[in-house]
């Protein structure tokens, strides 16, 4: 990544007492699809309504371009925003929406009547350019406000829950749409969502916000298989969370009190107590052999997979999957096995 | 819920009232009226015939219907005091609204946009005058407009003006007067209409690169067009037929037709020739509701 596109530094954000945005400071790079993840109030939505230009940060700096933004209204502001709500004007038919940005730039009859007629092929709605705005179904509304936003050629495109109104079928439809459509245009897409699995499917990169900070930054698989902080692996995904001391001596593990497990041990000491994430998918069930015994507590059929909660020791119950096919039952003996990868050591809470 | 459920007595009450409230209340006043305007002018008590009886047979009925006329009709087309009387109080009324409007908007802007804990003490603030009085509030414009009212005092007080300026009993104090008595109900609906508006789609609009005018011309205002409606409607139908302000501040030259009718009524004893001219501005007075709910329809059937 070259120079970036938006470049955001130190942000911070009050309302009141609460704060909303605290030291936040992330670069989007030209043509990326990143996104903002966290659980509402975590102050995505916050970050997101500062680089449009609809709040401004109390210290910082937010930069498009090189280019500092502070004091540039929204209407100046080469950014465009999808609203969660979509606010498409109820009072202008589809194509007028989405023309709307257009018209403000000045340009000629020709060339927005081109435009619009493009961005309404892309998004499958030629047939509705005449339409009203309440005539519409949910997925429509929701593919003119991207025509709508993508009009005017952004260079970045704020998109704040683009899938939250949709049902779950059509949302993953969308995906596939979204996504190439952000390839067709080229465009810098920042996406604020709450849902984990959205994130995933969709960004190039992601940051991972709690309380108005961000705790990682990074691709989709290295958030789910690096994550940085008890939070994020959390929050994005199932887990594990097995407490323990760490051994350097030789391959490194963690000491546990029903055994050790391999890991990789970051930069932390060894004789340092530490936690760390293994995902239920990466644990190994077996009816016997090696690995860690445990006994079958209970079990949910998933379909692909069966979630069991295992029980390892007195105190501590472990989930794993196992594979379609094999068939527990409760009150079996398993092991369970932690290939060398498996889990991610986290970094100290804060 | 079916549609064709059949509804309990107290349901067909409830729907029956307001209807029941239109007839009693207004189709037979209306009725009553309509009847004297085609009925004959008499020096008598009441002054017109002919006066139907409970008595009367179908034969007494049909042959009093027979003396029914249109004198009073053609009288109102003939004397050209009531055509200008009805041009000069539409002319005064459309002013009236339109300066209202011009007023209300931006007091409804700032209430829809105030805090949200305020809008209830602005609201109230905005239908305050109606503790006083209306007919006091009018007469406190003579106080205000009459040659050695306050504000002629004020002025000359000041040194701006060496003699009184005429403002009492002239058209323009009739303006002031329905500007100032039907603000509140241009103020309600507009506020009412722009407090609704979603917030986001302003942003969407500035988002999309139209400057703080642009979002008003482009937004605020064409999704408030049926406030403005409402508030339009509110005040110039009530304010074509005022009479207590063009009687109280108006000058003999200010031509209203409720001045007219009441003239009609209480200083000629015609009654035939007012409720001739009630009834043509009724009429006229339907016209822009007319208008109104043909566009309404015809906006619904675009949306088809």
């Amino acid at each position: 990544m070259s120079a970036p596109l938006l470049s955001i530094k130190s942000v911070s954000k009050k309302f009141g007492a609460v704060v909303a945005l605290e030291d936040v400071s992330l670069d989007v790079g030209a043509g990326e699809f990143f996104a903002l993840l966290g659980p509402s109030g975590c102050g995505k939505t916050t970050l997101m309504r500062c680089i449009a230009g609809f709040e401004s940060p109390d210290a910082g700096t937010i930069a498009l371009s090189g280019v500092d933004l502070s004091g540039v209204p929204p209407y100046r502001r080469p950014v465009n925003m999808m609203f969660q709500s979509y606010a498409l004007f109820p009072h202008l038919n589809v194509f007028e929406n989405i023309a709307f940005g257009l018209r403000r730039q000045g340009e000629t009859r020709d060339a927005i009547d081109a435009r619009v007629n493009e961005l309404l092929a892309m998004t499958q709605l030629s047939a509705f350019g005449h339409r009203r705005i309440a005539e519409l179904s949910g997925g429509q509304k929701q593919r003119v406000a991207l025509a709508r936003a993508l009009a005017p050629r952004p260079k970045l495109l704020l998109l704040d829950e683009p899938l939250g109104a949709l049902d779950r079928k059509l949302r993953e439809e969308t995906q596939f749409q979204l996504k190439e459509i952000q390839r067709l245009t080229q465009t810098s897409f920042v996406i604020v969502t709450h849902d984990q699995d959205e994130a995933l499917a969709l960004a190039d990169r992601i940051a991972v916000m709690r309380a108005g900070r961000v705790e990682q930054i990074a691709g989709p698989m290295e958030i789910y298989d690096r994550p940085a902080t008890r939070f994020v692996a959390g929050f994005v995904g199932e887990t594990n969370f097995i407490e323990g001391r760490l051994d350097r001596n030789g391959a490194a593990a963690l000491i546990t009190e029903f055994g050790r497990i391999p890991c990789e041990p970051r930069n932390l000491p060894g004789g340092a107590r530490a936690t760390l994430s293994v995902r239920p998918e990466r644990i190994g069930v077996a009816r016997d052999g090696e690995g860690i015994a445990g006994v079958v507590e209970d079990f949910v059929f998933r379909g692909e997979t069966t979630l069991l909660r295992v029980r390892v020791a007195s105190n501590i119950v472990l989930r794993a999957a196992a594979s379609h096919g094999e068939r527990h039952a409760i009150g079996d003996s398993v092991r369970l096995s932690f290939p060398p990868g498996a889990g991610a050591l986290l970094a100290e809470e804060r | 819920m079916s549609a064709r459920r059949r509804l309990s007595l107290g349901e067909r009450l409830v729907i029956a009232a307001p209807y029941l409230w239109i007839g009693a209340f207004f189709l037979a006043p209306m009725a009553l009226i309509a009847k004297i305007s085609v009925s004959q002018s008499v020096l008598a008590r009441p002054p017109y015939r002919p006066i139907f009886e409970p008595s009367d047979s179908l034969a007494a009925i049909w042959a009093k219907a027979q003396t029914f006329t249109f004198d009073a009709y053609r009288a109102l087309v003939s004397d050209t005091l009531y055509l200008e009387s009805y041009l000069s109080s539409l002319t005064i009324a459309a002013i009236s609204t339109l300066i209202t409007l011009i007023i209300a908007y931006p007091f409804a802007l700032a209430m829809a946009r105030a805090p949200e804990r305020l809008r209830p003490l602005l609201i109230g603030l905005a239908a305050a005058p109606f503790w006083t009085s209306f007919l006091i509030r009018v007469y406190a414009w003579i106080a205000l407009l009459k040659d050695e009212g306050l504000i002629n005092n004020a002025l000359m007080a000041l040194g701006l003006i060496t003699a009184p300026l005429q403002m009492f009993a002239t058209t323009g104090a009739v303006v002031v007067g329905i500007v100032y008595s039907y603000l509140p109900f241009m103020l309600l609906p507009l506020y009412a209409a722009l407090e609704r508006q979603d917030p986001s789609l302003r942003e969407a609009a500035a988002d999309l690169g139209a400057s703080p005018a642009q979002v008003f011309l482009r937004v605020t205002l064409p999704l408030s067009r049926e406030g403005v409606v409402a508030g339009a409607l509110l005040v110039f139908i009530p304010a074509v037929g005022e009479f207590v302000i063009p009687d109280l501040l108006g000058g003999s030259e200010t031509l209203m037709i409720g001045r007219t009718l009441w003239n009609d009524f209480f200083s000629n004893h015609d009654w035939p020739a007012a409720s001739a001219a009630a009834i043509v501005l009724v009429a006229v007075l339907m016209i822009p509701l007319l208008l109104w709910e043909r566009a309404r329809l015809a906006d619904e059937d675009d949306a088809r």
